[in-house]
C-alpha cells in the first residue's frame, strides 16, 4: 500500500468518526430533562472521544499526504477545503474543552462532514506545484488563513444554534423565512455532492467542441448531462444528452450545468426531507437546541470571532501580502480572492464594532455570525469557481 | 458648557453617564436601567460635550461608530461590485479605446455599461479612494474621541464606588459577611494568586487585571493609520518604482529606473514536470492535466557602471553578481527587486542566407543577419556583397508599395537588399521575406537563399523599488500587536465592599469573556465565603423570554 492510499484511508476513517460522533452528540442533548447532567456527560464524553480520534486520523491524513507530496497539502481546491474541514473540527475541540458544550458538536461536525464531502468532489490526485506556489509561504499563508476561517466558522455554528432556539417558528416572520433559507442552502451543498457522485458512479462523460470568448475553437468534457451548452457547441460523443439551451461565450456552461444539477438534486433532497419529517428543517432541529443556554451561545459566538479575527488577519491579509510581494512583485493587486478576503475582514471588523459600540448582542450578533460564514464560503466556492483570477488553481 | 455636579461633589463634563469619582448614575436613563452601560466607563467624550463650531460638527460626524460602520459597508459593497468582471489591470488591452472595445466584445452590453460607469477601474477611482480616506479619518477621530476620556477615567478610578454603581453591574452579589475582617484578607490573597492587582481602602477592595487590553483597539487603529499613511507615501516621486523590461538571451540592457545598473541575460529556462519514476506521486495529475510547468527562470549577471562613467557607457561594466531569477525568488540589490514575470520562447535571432545563382545554383558566399542589429553591408569576398537597403522586423504587408512593419520585434523579418556580384556590378534589388521573394525591379540572376535561423528566448522582468514597505510592515505589526492585545486578554475588575450596616457587596465587570471572570469569582467566593453572585444579564434575558412567551 502506498503512502498516498494510506493517507486516503485515514481521511475516510476521520470522516466516519465524525459521522458517528454526531449521533452521540445528538444523543447527549436529546436526553430527558430530569437526568440531564449524567446522561449528557456520558454521551457527550463518548462523542468527544470519537471526535478526537477522528481528528487524529485526519491529522495523520494531512501529515502522510504532506510527506508523499513533498509540500503542504493545501495546494488545490480538494486539499484546501479538506484542511478547512479538519481545522473546523480542531476549533470545535478547542471550544469544547473551554465550554463543555456537546451542542456545538452536534452542529459543527455535520458542517465539517459536508465540507469534506464537498472537497472530495474535486480532483483528488496529488498535483505538483506550479512555479507561483513554490514557496514556504504557501504553507504559512494558507494554513493560517484556513485556521482563522475555521475559528470564525465556529461563531456561525453558535449563531445558528442561537437562532434555532430563539426564533419563533410557530409564527410567520422574516427570521423564520431566512433561517429556513440557510438550512436549504446547506442542503444544496449536499445536492452538489449527491449529483456529482451519481454521475461519477455512472462514469458519465460527454465531449463538445465550442468557440470561446476569444473566438478560438476548443473542446470540453462534461461529467454530467449537459443542460446548458457552450457557445456554438457541437456534440462529439454519441448517445449523450443534447443541451437544452446554448449560452453566450462569457458563460461557462459546464459550471452552470453543475450548479443547476446541484440545485435540482438539492431541491429534491430538501423536498423529500420535508415529506419525511412533515415539518421545516428548522422546526426539526429546534428541539435539539431546547436546552441551549442562549447567553453561553452568544458568548461562544463572540469569543470565536475574537479568537479567529486576529488569526484570519495574520493569515489571509498580512502573510498573503508578504507572499504576494515576493511572488507577484506587489503586495496587493485587487485580485478577486484578495478583495473577498478584505471584504471578509471588513465584515468581521464591522461585526466587532457593532457589538462593542452599538451593543448588538444576542440575535443580531447571531445573524451577523451566520452572514460572515456565508461570505467565507462565497470566497471559498464562488470566487474560485465562478470569478476567474490569480487564485484559480483548482 | 454645563458641568454636572454629582452628589459626591465631583464635577463632571456634560455628557457624562457615570460619575467619574464614585460611579453614581448621572442621567435619568442610567438611573432607570437595571444595568449600567460600562462602555468608556460612562465618561463623556468630546463629541458629546461640544457641538457648536463647524469643526465640532465634522468631529462629531467622524467620531460616530455608526458613520464608521456605514463607510465600511459602503467599501464592502463597492469592492464586491469590483470583482464581478476583471479590472482593467487584468485585461489584455492598454489604450482606452482598446479597453472599451474589449469589455464590449467579451462581456457584451453588460461589459460596456460596466466599463462606461468606470467600474472596470473601480479601485483606482477617486470615489473609492475617497471612501478609504474617510475610513482613515474616522479611525483617527473616533479613536481620539474615546481613548482620552477612557484613559482618564481608568487612571483615576476610585476603589470605593457608590452602591448604586455596584448594584447595576452585571455580576452582583449582596449578603451577610460570614468571615468578618477575614473575608477581605482571604479574598485579597486568592485574587493575588489569580494575578489580580489588588488595592484596598477602608471597607473596600478593588481587584483589577489586564487593563492594558483596553488599549488594544486604539493600538490596532494606530497600526492601520500608519499602514494607510504608507500606502499614500507611494504616490511621492522616488518612493516607488514599477517598470518592466524585456531582455533577450545574450543581451545586456540598462535596468529602467535603476541608474547605473545593467543586466545581462545568460539563459531563460522553462522546465516541466516529467512523468517519470521520481515524480511517481504526480503521475495521475500529469496524465490528467497534460503539461505542468515546474520552473520559470532567467539566469542573469548584474553589472554596475564605473563611478566616473558617462551615462549609457557600457564598455567598462563591473560585475556585481551572478544570479538566477525564479518566480518567488526575485533578484535583490540596492533596494530594487527584479521579478520573473513573463517570457517569449524562440524569438528569431539570426537568419542565415546564401547568395546563389538562380540558374546554376552556384553559391557565392554565406551571410548571417543579426535581426536586432543588422549590418548595412555584408561583404562576401571575391567581389560579391549584399547591401541591406531596408529592414522590416515585423513585416505586415505593403502599403502604397512600401513594406510596413507592425513592431520592432523580429516576429516576421523581411529585408530589402541589393546584391552585387562580379557579373552584376550594378546590383540587383530583391525583397526577401519568410517564404516570399519579390523582385520589384525586374528579374534577377541571383537570389538570397534562406538556409536556417537561430532563435533565443526572451524574459519579461518586472523591476520594483518600494521605499514604503517598511512603513507598511510597521503598520501591520502594530495592528497585529493591538488586535492580539485586545482579543486575547481582557480587562477584569472585581469590587468588594462592606456597607455601613455590615453587609458585603460584590460586583464584577469584564470587557469580554464573562465566562472567565465568573470562573475566577467562583473560586474567590468559595474560599472567602462571599455571598453567591447572580448574573443580572441572564435574569434580564430570562424575564424577557417569559414576557415573550406570555404575549405569544
Amino acid at each position: 500500500m502506498t503512502l498516498v492510499s494510506i493517507s486516503g484511508n485515514l481521511l475516510f476513517i476521520a470522516f466516519i468518526c465524525y459521522l458517528i460522533a454526531t449521533f452521540f452528540f445528538g444523543g447527549a442533548v436529546r436526553g430527558s430533562k430530569t437526568e440531564t447532567s449524567k446522561f449528557e456527560k456520558k454521551w457527550g464524553r463518548i462523542g468527544i472521544v470519537i471526535t478526537v480520534a477522528g481528528f487524529i486520523s485526519n491529522l495523520a491524513y494531512f501529515i502522510t499526504r504532506w510527506i508523499a507530496a513533498g509540500h503542504a497539502p493545501v495546494s488545490n481546491l480538494f486539499e484546501f477545503t479538506t484542511a478547512f474541514g479538519m481545522m473546523l473540527v480542531g476549533s470545535f475541540i478547542l471550544i469544547y474543552f473551554i465550554y463543555k458544550t456537546p451542542l456545538i458538536g452536534l452542529f459543527a461536525l455535520p458542517m465539517a462532514i459536508i465540507i469534506i464531502a464537498y472537497a472530495s468532489m474535486f480532483p483528488r490526485e496529488i498535483t505538483p506545484l506550479i512555479p507561483a506556489l513554490k514557496s514556504y509561504w504557501l504553507t504559512i499563508h494558507v494554513i493560517t488563513a484556513a485556521l482563522g476561517e475555521s475559528i470564525l466558522a465556529i461563531s456561525a455554528v453558535a449563531g445558528l444554534i442561537y437562532l434555532l432556539k430563539n426564533v419563533d417558528l410557530t409564527k410567520k416572520s422574516k427570521q423564520r423565512f431566512w433561517l429556513e433559507i440557510v438550512m436549504y442552502t446547506l442542503v444544496l451543498t449536499v445536492g452538489f455532492v449527491a449529483s456529482t457522485t451519481t454521475y461519477k458512479v455512472m462514469d458519465y462523460e460527454a465531449t463538445f467542441s465550442y468557440v470561446d470568448k476569444e473566438q478560438k475553437a476548443k473542446e470540453i468534457t462534461y461529467n454530467a448531462p449537459a443542460i446548458f451548452g457552450m457557445n456554438e457547441y457541437k456534440v462529439l460523443s454519441s448517445d449523450k444528452m443534447i443541451p437544452l439551451v446554448e449560452t453566450p461565450a462569457i458563460v461557462n456552461a459546464k459550471k452552470l450545468t453543475t450548479v443547476t444539477w446541484s440545485l435540482i438534486f438539492g431541491t429534491i433532497i430538501y423536498g423529500l426531507l420535508r415529506l419525511i419529517l412533515r415539518k421545516s428543517l428548522s422546526a426539526f432541529l429546534q428541539p435539539f437546541t431546547r436546552k441551549a443556554n442562549l447567553q453561553l451561545m452568544d458568548e461562544i459566538g463572540y469569543r470565536a470571532v475574537s479568537i479567529g479575527f486576529p488569526v484570519f488577519t495574520l493569515g489571509a491579509l498580512i502573510f498573503a501580502m508578504i507572499w504576494a510581494q515576493e511572488a507577484w512583485s506587489r503586495f496587493w493587486g485587487w485580485d478577486p480572492k484578495e478583495v473577498w478576503a478584505l471584504i471578509t475582514w471588513l465584515f468581521y471588523a464591522a461585526f466587532l464594532h457593532l457589538r462593542l459600540s452599538r451593543g448588538w448582542h444576542g440575535e443580531k450578533s447571531a445573524w451577523l455570525a451566520v452572514i460572515g460564514f456565508i461570505i467565507i464560503m462565497f470566497n471559498l466556492i464562488a470566487v474560485n469557481l465562478i470569478i476567474a483570477g490569480l487564485h484559480s488553481y483548482a | 458648557m454645563n458641568n454636572i455636579i454629582c452628589a459626591c461633589g465631583h464635577e463632571n463634563p456634560e455628557g457624562t453617564v457615570l460619575c467619574g469619582n464614585c460611579g453614581r448614575p448621572l442621567t435619568e436613563e442610567a438611573e432607570n436601567s437595571k444595568l449600567v452601560d460600562m462602555r468608556y466607563e460612562g465618561s463623556a467624550r468630546r463629541s458629546q460635550t461640544y457641538n457648536k463650531t463647524i469643526i465640532d460638527k465634522i468631529w462629531n460626524f467622524f467620531s460616530s461608530v455608526k458613520v464608521g460602520i456605514t463607510i465600511i459597508l459602503m467599501i464592502i459593497v463597492a469592492a464586491a461590485i469590483g470583482t464581478i468582471l476583471p479590472q482593467v489591470l487584468y485585461v489584455p488591452a492598454t489604450t482606452e479605446a482598446d479597453i472599451a472595445a474589449y469589455y464590449e466584445r467579451v462581456y457584451g452590453t453588460f461589459g460596456k455599461i460596466y466599463n462606461d460607469l468606470g467600474l472596470s477601474d473601480l479601485f483606482g477611482s477617486w470615489w473609492f479612494q475617497t471612501l478609504i480616506g474617510m475610513l482613515g479619518i474616522s479611525l483617527v477621530i473616533a479613536s481620539l474621541d474615546r481613548v482620552i476620556p477612557l484613559y482618564k477615567s481608568l487612571k483615576k478610578q476610585r476603589i470605593k464606588r457608590h452602591e448604586s454603581f455596584m448594584k447595576r453591574q452585571r455580576i452582583f452579589a449582596t449578603g451577610e459577611d460570614i468571615l468578618g475582617e477575614d473575608s477581605f484578607n482571604i479574598s485579597e490573597r486568592k485574587l493575588k494568586e489569580l494575578r489580580y492587582k489588588v488595592k484596598r481602602e477602608d471597607g473596600a477592595l478593588l481587584a483589577e487585571k489586564g487593563r492594558f487590553s483596553r488599549w488594544g483597539p486604539y493600538v490596532n487603529h494606530i497600526g492601520l493609520i500608519i499602514f494607510l499613511f504608507g500606502v499614500m507615501l507611494r504616490a511621492l516621486p522616488g518612493f516607488y518604482v514599477d517598470e518592466t523590461m524585456w531582455i533577450r538571451e545574450g543581451e545586456t540592457r540598462a535596468i529602467p529606473e535603476a541608474p547605473g545598473y545593467y543586466l545581462e541575460s545568460k539563459e531563460f529556462i522553462l522546465e516541466t514536470y516529467e512523468n517519470n519514476q521520481s515524480n511517481e506521486v504526480f503521475s495521475e495529475a500529469i496524465d490528467r492535466v497534460g503539461t505542468i510547468v515546474s520552473n520559470y527562470q532567467t539566469n542573469v549577471v548584474l553589472f554596475k557602471n564605473q563611478e566616473n562613467a558617462l551615462p549609457g557607457q557600457i564598455d567598462n561594466l563591473q560585475q556585481v553578481k551572478e544570479s538566477s531569477i525564479q518566480v518567488n525568488k526575485p533578484l535583490k540589490f540596492d533596494g530594487y527587486s527584479v521579478f520573473q514575470m513573463d517570457f517569449r520562447l524562440n524569438e528569431l535571432k539570426t537568419m542565415h542566407f546564401n547568395l546563389s545563382n538562380k540558374s546554376t545554383g552556384e553559391t557565392l558566399g554565406a551571410l548571417a543577419i543579426d535581426l536586432v542589429n543588422p549590418e548595412p553591408l555584408y561583404d562576401l569576398g571575391n567581389g560579391s556583397s549584399v547591401e541591406l537597403k531596408g529592414y522590416y522586423p515585423d513585416f505586415s504587408g505593403f502599403e502604397n508599395g512600401e513594406p510596413q512593419t507592425k513592431s520592432p520585434v523580429p516576429n516576421n523579418p523581411a529585408f530589402l537588399v541589393k546584391m552585387y556580384t562580379p557579373n552584376t556590378p550594378e546590383g540587383e534589388t530583391s525583397f526577401v521575406a519568410i517564404k516570399q521573394t519579390v523582385e520589384p525591379l525586374g528579374v534577377n540572376a541571383y537570389k538570397l537563399e534562406f538556409q536556417n535561423v537561430e532563435t533565443r528566448d526572451v524574459s519579461g522582468l518586472t523591476i520594483r523599488k518600494d521605499e514604503s514597505l517598511w512603513v507598511l510592515a510597521i503598520g501591520g505589526l502594530i495592528f497585529m500587536i493591538g488586535v492580539a492585545q485586545g482579543s486575547y486578554w481582557n480587562h477584569r475588575r472585581i469590587w468588594l465592599h462592606k456597607t455601613n450596616d455590615g453587609r458585603l457587596i460584590v460586583a464584577a465587570h469584564t470587557n469580554k469573556n464573562w465566562f472567565g471572570v465568573k470562573k475566577e469569582l467562583d473560586i474567590v467566593t468559595e474560599v472567602a465565603h462571599l455571598p453567591q453572585y447572580i448574573d443580572q444579564h441572564d435574569l434580564e434575558s430570562e424575564e424577557f423570554k417569559k414576557d415573550g412567551e406570555k404575549s405569544s
